[in-house]
């Protein structure tokens, strides 16, 4: 099956690895993946902060990159959770176009969901070796129904051991803009989640959504934590090279 | 009550740092979060309930104005007299002149938070008449003269050790050490306070449409007897709290007790239905039905009538993430949360509260919670919309989402952009690869580091096939 990746603007300029380990992924499920090389940003955060007009130019140009693919797929449940839930929200009134991004949103996966409910993942390449525990992210858990998948595949790797945090589903604080405009309030659920990490007694914290790692990346530096390995998903699951780019 | 939902990000400053306060709201996980994760799933079919409770509300909503006139109707015919109030000074002038009518000089107050709106209490002072709320946590805040912090438990801020100083002090009494001795002591000051009543005012938990009824729904039995101990009752509540049937209301009630207090039931559900007559040995003998619209009825038929859904369990709140860090107090007026960040800027103006809809991570814990479904994320991000329409957003917020959108819509400058960005990102985060301080993002950086980025995008890496 062909597999449009969208990389998404996060993993694209900060960590680019995920998005090759999400292609190591993919092919290992015997997916053929492509990468449409002028995607952006899906519109998440003009979506998100009331500015209606960009989110739909934004899936527009997704909608012109994307609809050929059997599948699209992101390393990102936010990201898919605003292609599959929210674009269909930007088109309400246009029947013809609403039903072209519904169909393409309901092609449009999280990329563990994705392994799981469509490829079948049989063999996860990874070879991580060690204790992790996992943040479950707010919009691929309670948007894309994201709790199962990612821990079924961690399952299929013989030396991880997953310590679940309590509260993992509680938000991190990230929440996009709302992580600069109200910084003092995310720092502080950012501190909750670290205190969660801590007491998880975990080598690594593991998430599907590179923008809670990095706020909770920061605050664990902040705190002088130096140690604790804050993971991609995809990382994690393709044996990536940590210190590649 | 005043709305001081303009200060909202000073009062976040001032609740992250208040211990007293923190260790209060770390109750809420256990008593509220864990209390409804434990009974909630004795409904076996929960999703298909809140599909039918979220209908039932719907359908009143669509047609509010036929079922208003309906309960109107049905509680004349049995006694009760209701009056419509268009904003809280109305309410308050109502109640003043039953006050006069019935020669009222003192009055016992159960929960409300509709009164709360109208700052009520005040209100009555100024007309003459002594105010004792009698429901506990009501009490003890009359006492510290302070509002409410949430709608279900308005005194969850305060611990025991305060309320104990605050009684001593009040009372005149020996302190007291624990919580069955300092309900003892309550109950004892609040005993002739029901007796001596001329009036008891209550709220509404539901209206019923179908026998003009008033419905209650309490934990500590002083709504019993404000409601039918003294001579007059006046039950004030909002217009948007009418329910067809009895039927219709078993259903709510399937979810409310258990979504606000982890309670299958509550102890007491009341259905106050007309005035005392010569067959009844109890009940007051004049009962005022006050229902408030202050803004409600503009929702209907607005992309936010979704709102009026609400039945005021709290869940919302309970499970917020936000709300479980600053408390009630930071939001300003009457209701807090994700519920109370959309009604405040509905009812009291979207530019005297401007931090609400934007202070939430849109996480969506509120909604999987909503016994009605209110999509509570939804509503918040259309009052952001609502704000950028209507240009309330900061210039330089405003600049900066239409800069990453033109970018993101020109893929070729983008890529130029984001390839200077990333190297110098990843220049300035040094060898520990960590940004202490990033221009224009002081929030994040004041309490966060910057992982730096890797120094080559993903795009430019991938052109020179660097997966190969």
């Amino acid at each position: 099956m062909h597999v449009g990746l969208f990389v998404t603007c996060l993993v694209d300029t900060m960590r680019p690895r995920i998005g090759f380990a999400t292609i190591k992924l993919l092919e290992a499920a015997g997916c053929e993946v492509i990468v449409p090389e002028q995607q952006t940003c899906c519109g998440q955060p003009g979506y998100n902060s009331g500015d209606r007009k960009s989110a739909e130019a934004m899936a527009l140009k997704f909608l012109a990159e994307f609809e050929a693919f059997d599948y699209v797929v992101l390393p990102s449940g936010s990201c898919a959770g605003m292609i599959r839930v929210h674009y269909p929200d930007l088109f309400k009134d246009d029947p013809a176009l609403l039903a072209r991004i519904t169909a393409l949103g309901q092609r449009t996966y999280e990329l563990t969901d994705f392994l799981v409910n469509i490829a079948k993942l049989k063999k996860v390449p990874g070879t991580f070796q060690g204790t992790l525990t996992y943040h479950d992210s707010c919009s691929g858990l309670r948007e894309l129904d994201v709790y199962k998948q990612p821990r079924a595949l961690l399952a299929k790797m013989p030396n991880v051991a997953l310590h679940e945090m309590v509260e993992s589903t509680t938000c991190c604080g990230f929440g996009g803009t709302f992580s600069v405009k109200y910084g003092e309030l995310s720092t502080r659920m950012a501190d909750n989640k670290c205190q969660h990490i801590a007491a998880a007694h975990a080598g690594a914290i593991v998430g599907g959504d590179l923008g809670c790692l990095l706020n909770i990346e920061g605050r664990l530096r902040r705190n002088g934590d130096h140690t604790t390995r804050v993971l991609h998903i995809a990382e994690v699951l393709s044996d990536s090279d940590l210190e590649a780019p | 009550m005043q709305n001081t939902s303009i200060n909202f990000k000073r009062q976040v400053t001032i609740k992250l740092a208040d211990v007293k306060l923190q260790g209060a709201l770390s109750r809420l996980q256990t008593r509220f979060v864990e209390g409804r994760a434990a009974v909630i799933g004795e409904i076996n079919d929960l999703q298909e309930t809140r599909t039918a409770a979220a209908a039932i509300r719907d359908r009143v909503l669509n047609d509010l104005e036929y079922w208003l006139l309906h309960f109107e109707q049905q509680a004349i015919a049995r006694g009760a007299i209701v009056h419509w109030a268009e904003t809280g000074a109305d309410v308050n002038r109502i109640v003043a002149e039953i006050a006069a009518r019935h020669g009222v000089r003192t009055a016992a107050k159960s929960k409300s938070m509709v009164s709360e709106e109208c700052g009520l209490n005040d209100a009555l002072e100024l007309a003459g008449v002594e105010v004792m709320e009698t429901d506990l946590g009501e009490y003890i805040l009359q006492l510290a003269h302070e509002a409410p912090s949430h709608i279900v438990a308005p005194v969850v801020h305060k611990n025991m050790e305060e309320i104990a100083d605050l009684f001593a002090e009040k009372h005149q009494l020996p302190r007291k050490t624990d919580i069955a001795e300092l309900c003892r002591e309550a109950r004892e000051v609040l005993r002739p306070a029901f007796l001596n009543a001329d009036m008891g005012i209550s709220g509404g938990n539901f209206l019923l449409a179908e026998t003009g009824s008033v419905l209650i729904v309490t934990n500590e039995g002083n709504g019993r007897l404000v409601t039918t101990l003294p001579r007059v009752h006046v039950a004030i509540t909002g217009i948007e709290k009418v329910v067809p049937t009895l039927e219709d209301v078993t259903t709510l009630l399937r979810l409310l007790p258990r979504s606000a207090t982890g309670q299958s039931i509550t102890n007491y559900v009341s259905v106050l239905t007309g005035n005392k007559d010569s067959a009844d040995h109890d009940g007051p003998e004049h009962f005022h039905i006050i229902l408030l619209d202050n803004g409600r009825s503009s929702l209907l038929g607005s992309e936010m009538q979704e709102m009026l859904r609400c039945i005021r369990c709290g869940a919302c709140m309970n499970h917020c993430p936000v709300y479980q860090n600053i408390g009630g107090h930071a939001y300003g007026w009457v209701y807090p949360g994700p519920m109370g960040s959309i009604l405040t800027p509905l009812l009291g103006g979207l530019e005297n509260a401007p931090d609400l809809p934007n202070a939430s991570t849109l996480c969506g814990a509120c909604a999987v919670v909503c016994p009605v479904k209110i999509p509570l994320p939804d509503l918040l991000r259309k009052l952001r919309e609502k704000q950028m329409e209507r240009g309330m957003k900061s210039r330089q917020e405003t600049f900066m989402l239409k800069a990453w959108a033109w970018l993101a819509l020109h893929p070729a400058i983008y890529a130029i952009a984001t390839k200077i960005g990333v190297r110098l990102m990843r220049i300035l985060g040094g060898k520990e690869k960590l940004l202490h301080h990033l221009p224009g993002a002081r929030g994040w950086t004041d309490g966060r580091d910057f992982p730096a980025p890797a120094g080559m995008t993903f795009r430019e890496l991938y052109k020179r096939g660097v997966h190969k």
